[in-house]
């Protein structure tokens, strides 16, 4: 193994297009299941609000299951277990159209949509009662106050941590790679087992997770102080 | 299903919980508790000095542990095994185990967490603490180990625990180098099983299930407990519920 350091190695091959398209699925993985887990998890808040012991139950259950069981098992139960419960034509209809992303999709976007329904519960749990008796009294209906009032709130208190869990799941999405979704982290194991150059190649890499990752949580940053309500 | 389920932990619960010792080497449930327990004990005295490096004044203390803690939350923990598993062994000549490589991940990683777990304790103490203590002649750090530590390491134990569960979970991707946890096991007994896949991956989710949730579980009773404490009397108000670990490091990103 050379000692110097050859970045010029990854321009061979195909090495450049494997890199390429393995940030873009990466990308779009955590697009999709971002979008899914959002959705999800404010789904769930709202479950949970609604005062309905068994809806409650039933959130809480979902939100402990996925926040105490390993993000790669929840994969590995998706991708493997999931498909044999349903009928043959349905698994051939999903082997013909990369069931592997469809799933991790899933998967990714089910785990931290209970992270995202914590984050939301707990900012509209740190906003006072009073502040919903207030703005009926002054004459909204509950759905406008909630909208008005509670949610503008609540929001900027979970913005930090929804910021973190939009990390949390960019980075979770190496774990796809298990299951062969040709993201990022895979593309990045194929090119090393080929090229034998290990440093170079985990150094782009590490470079790239690094530098998307600090970009989340600066533009996280931006937005907090642009909605930051003024105090005297 | 459930029969299903109970036949596969009837047939395989030796090899689920310690492997195929004392036949071969020790494996399952053992391996995942043995990883996550030294993994943790290992990282606690670095978390702290990172901490300590974190919030102290001198720009040149600061400066290394801001960078470690910033590269650890943004890199996957994938590619720090990768990055160990090729390293270490340049660095000491020699090849090292699975297990070793994922000892040491865990133990860089759960660093990071750490520290910022106990800087937001650091943080969280009233301001009179540091005042009174250097007002009464300690230098920063005799105040450090003395007041402020012992306190914040007091209150942030539940924020601890919720950080072994992340062990535990995170211990699971020994599986990518083939390391003989929980997880290992669980997949070879898919593989020899080959069709019940299912019931396989939800015998293994029930298992880590069982075993996280008790410990969060634990977690909240005892934050609830620092908060009566904390606050003088028995019947005082309950504290939040602790989120997942990241959320504490998470407060404090921006």
């Amino acid at each position: 193994m050379s000692t110097k350091l050859d970045f010029s190695v990854l321009l061979r091959e195909d090495y450049p297009r494997l890199i390429i398209e393995g940030v873009s699925t990466m990308l779009q993985l955590t697009g999709y299941a971002w979008i899914l887990a959002m959705a999800v998890g404010i789904l769930l808040a709202l479950l949970r609000m609604t005062r309905n012991r068994w809806a409650e139950r039933a959130v809480a259950l979902f939100v402990e299951y996925h926040q105490n069981v390993p993000m790669l098992v929840q994969i590995f139960l998706w991708y493997f277990g999931v498909p044999t419960l349903l009928p043959d034509s349905v698994q051939l209809w999903f082997n013909q159209r990369h069931s592997e992303f469809l799933f991790a999709i899933i998967a990714v976007g089910l785990c931290m949509s209970a992270y995202i329904s914590e984050s939301l519960r707990s900012g509209i749990r740190a906003i006072p009662g009073s502040q919903m008796e207030a703005a009926r009294a002054l004459g909204l209906s509950y759905l406008r106050a909630s909208r008005l009032v509670i949610l503008p709130q609540a929001l900027r208190i979970a913005l930090p941590t929804l910021v973190s869990h939009t990390v949390l799941l960019f980075k979770n999405t190496s774990l796809a790679m298990v299951i062969g979704v040709a993201e990022l982290t895979y593309a990045t194991r194929e090119i090393e087992s080929q090229s034998f150059h290990t440093i170079e190649t985990y150094l782009l890499t590490t470079v790239i997770y690094l530098g998307i990752s600090l970009l989340i949580m600066a533009g996280g940053a931006m937005l907090e102080n642009r909605y930051r309500i003024k105090t005297r | 299903m459930i029969t299903d389920i109970f036949h596969i932990v009837r047939d395989n619960w030796t090899l689920l919980l310690i492997g195929q010792y004392p036949n071969g080497p020790l494996g399952g449930l053992a391996i995942t508790l043995i990883l996550s327990v030294a993994g943790l004990a290992l990282a606690f005295p670095v978390s702290v000095l990172l901490a300590l490096g974190r919030v102290s004044p001198l720009p040149i203390l600061r400066a290394p542990a801001i960078a470690i803690i910033y590269t650890v939350r943004g890199v996957p923990l994938v590619m720090f095994i990768f990055w160990v598993y090729f390293f270490v062994p340049l660095l000491i000549g020699t090849t090292i185990s699975g297990f070793t490589t994922m000892l040491v991940t865990v133990v860089i990683y759960e660093a990071a967490y750490l520290a910022e777990v106990i800087r937001a304790g650091i943080e969280g103490l009233p301001k009179g603490q540091v005042e009174a203590s250097r007002a009464l002649g300690m230098s920063y750090l005799q105040t450090m180990f003395k007041i402020v530590l012992p306190q914040a390491l007091y209150n942030m134990l539940p924020a601890m625990i919720s950080q072994f569960v992340s062990t535990i979970k995170e211990t699971s991707l020994g599986y990518v180098i083939s390391v003989n946890e929980l997880t290992f096991a669980a997949n070879q007994i898919n593989s020899t099983l080959l069709t019940k896949p299912f019931p396989v991956f939800v015998m293994l989710a029930l298992i880590y299930f069982v075993l996280c949730s008790l410990l969060t579980q634990f977690a909240r009773w005892l934050e609830r407990r620092i908060a009566r404490r904390r606050s003088g009397g028995p019947r005082s108000t309950v504290a939040t519920v602790v989120p997942n670990s990241n959320t504490v490091a998470a407060t404090t990103a921006a």
